[in-house]
This record gives structure tokens, sequence and C-alpha cells, in this order.
């Protein structure tokens, strides 16, 4: 094995992604938009809140002055109402799900309008139903958690640097190197004393190099403008993203080792990206879920990388309390190099 | 006796039904310019790359230096493949300098982009160069670790008259410079300029060897007269000269040209846009194959 052929390699490599302004700029840009995105969207509540349609209303913005629905309902945190001229408009956005629950607030008592199958339409009705009844102390004891509280930005921010590193990963290696294998970049290399070792050693260290770079970048681009929480130790979540992205990177090797149908290659890639995007919890808990589906995220090792780092940043954990997720990720990066390095061929 | 460069003993590369080389074998001395020469389908890509060590032969053996070849061949080759790109993002300069790298011995930058005339183009990205300078690059990268034995596959496809030129000459000049040289091509013109020994291919298999001079004496003896077929009335076994008939042109082979118009006046033949030439390989591979190289 030659070091310098590896230096050489992982050099040229990162020459092309610093160059390719397109793409260098995307990685960047991505995670920036789509965290700005959620911000700015929900400004810090969560996903579930209820969105109620009222009419008649002349604007969106409900004006309850003259309105027949009980004060109580009205005041219910976590509705979001929506006005609405009449009800064609608004059951138009009832069969869309683009609302809950639809009101006719000039009436007494007042007519609504729910879909049958809709879990949250199930509940805001309920809570329209409790409206009408007096509060009282006597159903339970609240107590408060004390401390500081965690927004929904700062649980989604780990969830889609997670993401931003799982597609870089994935499509930055596993695609180029087939797009390389069908071009006749690959065949060209392989007429120099470069070995297929060298290579994707040299391969995975600049993607590597590459993902730690964006993603240190993005965070602190990110924190200036939205003060994430962090609780524990940035040497620790460093590590676990490190972790996080050989266990990717390798995943990428390991699907690029044969074949050069570009099509195909963006198949299985998808095939891979899409379950983790939707089952690693980037967006939502999966808590509730059916166990079938969290025993199947357990396979995933961005679920682990994203579990670890929500640990560190929301709770303060040690590297020793994320131990176990770690050592998914170093399982899962084992694996797929032994198993891409094995099945590796530069021109098949 | 010296060692042949290069022996290829029996090599066969089957896929699947189809037998793309069909158990080819020769030997190349040290310093010269050796072509395979076939039309396109003829195997001489795939020959090519199994000799390489890019793709795996069937059965057969290559021999370098009268040894199989080992891990330093890859050290001591230079190859320049028919289709193949580059680092899109890359320069020129950037290209050059990374090859270098991956070999222990490398050529000095400078004397390749002097070779190769690479000297205006050092800071053109890859993906913007011409067909042409893409080739004078792609050949300074067989040539970056000072090889001495260099594959060029079809080197001067695709390029203008004046860049093939140009291409032969920096071949020459690596010729010049002792090394062995491997070449392949479906162009008769390039093969005689270039080419010292020539092997003919056709449906895999070697059907001919030896230097142009050889091959045209021993296939193509005399001289070719051609006439558009139209202008010959009589039937062709009637002729009393060797006659065939290629793409409308009757080609008659005469061992004396005086006495051969003497025939075609006797027979009262129209002689107008009559043409005669020397046979060249393009004759010798009709001769051997009965089509011609571009067929």
């Amino acid at each position: 094995m030659s070091w310098k052929r590896i230096w050489t390699m992982f050099k040229a490599r990162n020459f092309e992604f610093f160059r390719d302004k397109a793409a260098f700029g995307w990685n960047f840009l991505f995670p920036f938009l789509i965290i700005a995105g959620f911000a700015i969207t929900f400004g810090g509540r969560d996903f579930s809140s209820y969105k109620v349609g009222i009419f008649p209303s002349p604007s969106a913005s409900v004006d309850f002055s003259h309105t027949k629905l009980p004060e109580k309902f009205i005041r219910t945190e976590h509705l979001q109402f929506l006005g609405f001229p009449d009800l064609a408009s608004g059951l138009e956005k009832l069969k869309h799900h683009q609302i809950d629950f639809l009101l006719r607030q000039d009436t007494s008592p007042p007519q609504y309008w729910q879909l049958e199958t809709s879990p949250k339409g199930y509940l805001v009705e309920r809570l329209f139903q409790s409206g009408f009844v007096p509060d009282s102390n006597g159903f339970g004891i609240k107590e408060t958690v004390a401390g500081a509280e965690i927004r929904y930005i700062d649980w989604l921010f780990p969830g889609v640097l997670g993401m931003n590193m799982m597609f870089s990963a994935l499509w930055g290696v596993g695609y180029v190197i087939v797009r390389y294998r069908k071009n006749g970049v690959l065949k060209r290399l392989k007429a120099t004393p470069l070995t297929a070792f060298e290579y994707l050693t040299a391969q995975a260290m600049s993607r590597f190099f590459l993902l730690v770079f964006t993603l240190i970048v993005v965070w602190i681009g990110a924190d200036l403008l939205f003060s994430f929480r962090m609780a524990g130790s940035y040497l620790n979540l460093l590590v676990v993203f490190s972790l996080g992205g050989l266990s990717l990177t390798s995943i990428g090797l390991l699907l690029a080792a044969r074949g050069i149908s570009e099509e195909f290659t963006s198949g299985a890639l998808n095939f891979m990206a899409w379950p983790m995007m939707f089952l690693s919890e980037v967006w939502f808990s999966l808590e509730g879920a059916p166990q079938w589906v969290r025993s199947f995220a357990e396979l995933l090792p961005l679920t682990h990388l994203l579990r670890a780092a929500r640990k560190i940043m929301n709770d303060g954990a040690t590297l020793t309390q994320v131990g176990s997720e770690c050592l998914v990720l170093i399982a899962v990066t084992l694996v797929c190099l032994v198993l891409g390095a094995t099945l590796f061929s530069w021109n098949e | 006796m010296t060692t042949p460069v290069l022996e290829v003993k029996d090599l066969v590369k089957r896929y699947r039904s189809v037998e793309a080389v069909a158990g080819i074998s020769f030997a190349i001395r040290p310093g010269i310019c050796f072509g395979l020469l076939g039309p396109n389908g003829a195997g001489k890509t795939t020959a090519l790359e199994v000799i390489e060590g890019i793709i795996p032969p069937t059965s057969g053996a290559v021999l370098f230096n009268g040894v199989p070849k080992g891990a330093a061949f890859r050290e001591q080759v230079g190859i320049q493949f028919q289709h193949t790109t580059l680092l899109d993002f890359l320069t020129v300069r950037d290209t050059l300098v990374t090859f270098r790298n991956l070999y222990h011995d490398p050529e000095s930058l400078d004397a390749l982009v002097e070779l190769c005339n690479l000297q205006e183009i050092m800071g053109n990205m890859n993906n913007k160069i011409s067909g042409g300078q893409a080739q004078r690059l792609m050949l300074a990268l067989a040539l970056v670790n000072k090889p001495q034995l260099v594959f060029l596959d079809e080197p001067s496809t695709g390029l203008d008259p004046q860049a093939r030129r140009h291409l032969w000459e920096i071949v020459k000049s690596i010729k010049e410079q002792g090394k062995t040289i491997v070449l392949t091509t479906h162009s008769m013109d390039e093969a005689e300029y270039l080419c010292d020994e020539i092997a003919i291919m056709d449906h895999g298999r070697i059907i001919a060897q030896g230097s142009p001079a050889e091959l045209v004496r021993h296939y193509c003896s005399g001289t070719i007269i051609s006439l558009p077929r139209e202008r010959v009335t009589i039937p062709l076994a009637e002729l009393p000269l060797p006659a065939r008939e290629v793409n409308g042109l009757l080609e008659l082979t005469v061992e004396r040209i005086d006495l051969g118009l003497e025939v075609l006046l006797g027979l009262k033949i129209d002689l107008s846009e009559m043409t005669v030439h020397s046979p060249d390989l393009e004759d010798v591979f009709l001769h051997l194959t009965g089509r011609k190289l571009r067929e």
C-alpha cells in the first residue's frame, strides 16, 4: 500500500469537489435552506399544531368578536384558526387534509365538519366538545418540567445535519464511482499502479473530510442564526458525526462496488436513503409507531447517529452513554468496507 | 537472440457464445512500432485490453520481457485507451501531476509538456479542451512513467487531418526514444506511416503478419489499374487479366503496366477515368478477406 498514491487521489477528489461550484454550493446551501425553512414555517412550534377552519370569516385571520363558539375552545393552545368566507371553500381544504376541522361560527349550536378517518379531526372534535364543559381541577395533579425547553428546531437540527451527511455520502461516493466506471475514468486508473484498496481508501477519506468540513461550516452558520441548544461536548458530537459519516460513506462504497448503470445505482441509493429519511427520526419521532417499524429503524445507521447526536446535544450525554450507538456505527463501517473492497471492480 | 518485449501465446477471450479474440500469438521486438490492423469489430481493442491486463483472458499467456506479467508491469507500461474520460474539474497540469504521483519514477513534467505540445493548455480544465488536445493529454499520461512499452488504442480516431498528422509526429518521436509501441488502428495510412510490423486481424484472428512492405509484396505484387465498372462491357471471366469488382470499380492486377494497358486498349475499353496505383495494406486486406477495411 502506498500512502503517496492514496494522498494523490485524496487531493484530486477534493479538487473536484471544491471546484464544482454547483455541487459545492448545494452541499452547504441545502441544509441551511431546510433549517431556515422549518424555523420560519414553524417558528419553534411543533408539527402537531391542529388547524381549524372557521367560516364565515372575511379574511384568513379570524375575528371572534361575534362568534357563537365557546370561549374555552377558542383559547385552547396549539390550535391554529384559519378563516374562510363560506362552507365550500372550507370543505375544499378539509377534503385535502389542509385543515383538520371546520366550524361554522354564526349558528347556535355551532355546526362542524370533519373527515371520518382523520385522527387529528377526532382529537379536535373532542377538544371542541370539552369547550362546552366548565374547567375542573379534579381530574389530576399537574406538574411542570423544570429547565430549558427543547424547541422543535433544536430537535430537528441534528436530523437535518445527518440527512445532509447521508445524501452527501451515498451520492458523493456511490453515484460518482459508478459514473467514473461508466465513462472509463476507473479503467484509466486501473492502468496505473494504483490498487483498488488505495483508491477506495482515498475516496472514503476524501468524502469523510468533506462531510466533516461541511458539517462544521453548516453548524457554525446555522448556530449563528438560530442558537441551537448544546448540552453536551462538541468533541463528543464530532466523534459521533464522524462515525456516522464513515458508516454512511462505507454504504456508498458498497453500493458502488460494481455496476455501470447510473439509473440502477440511483435507484439503489434511493432505496437506501428514503427509508432512512423517514424511519431514522430525521423529521419526527417514531414513538408510538408499530413495533415492526421501530425494529426496522434500528437496522439503519442514521437512526443510531441521530439518537446519539440528540442525546449529546439535547441531554448532555457522554460518549460512554452513547456507546451502543457508536458500536453499531463502527460495525456498519467495517462490514460495508470489507464487503465493498472485496466486491469492487474497476470496469464491470 | 533478443528477448521480445512482449510475447502473446494463444490468447483467447470469449464472452458467452462470442469469441472476441480467437487464439492469437505474436512476439514484439524491442524498439519497434507494432500495429494491430483491422476493421471495427475485428477484436483489436479486446485483444489489447487483455494483453494490458485490463480484462482477464479466457486462456493463453502474455509474457513481458520473457516472463509472465508481474506487479512491475504497471510501472513499466503506458496505456492510451480508445474511450476514456478524465476528471472534469482538474486542469491539464493537475491531471499530469496526479498521474505522475502514482508512479515511482515519473517522467519530468517539462519533458511531457514539450513532447506532447501541451504548453498552452496547462491551465485549462479537462472538460474545456478540444478532441486533439485531449488525445495529446492522454498520450502524455501514457508516457508519464517513462514506459518501456506503450499501448496506443486507435490514438487518432476522431481527429481532423492536421491533428492526426501532429499526433503521428509525436508517436514517431516516442519511437525514436527507443520505446516499443503497440498500436491498434483501422487506418492503413496510419499503420503504413508508423508501424514497422503489422498483424492484420479479422474476426478475432490474425490473418497475416509482417512488415507493411513484406505484406504488400507477399499478397499483392504488381500494379493495380482501376476503372469504372461501366466502362468495361465484357464479362469479368472473359478478361485476360486477373480482375475483381470493388465498390463500383473494376480493379485489374498486372505485373507490367505497359502490357496491361496494351491488353485493355486491344479490347477497345475506354480508359478515361482510369487510375493506376501500387498495392497497399488496403489491398492486402481486400485480398485476404474480400472486404475493404472500412466496410
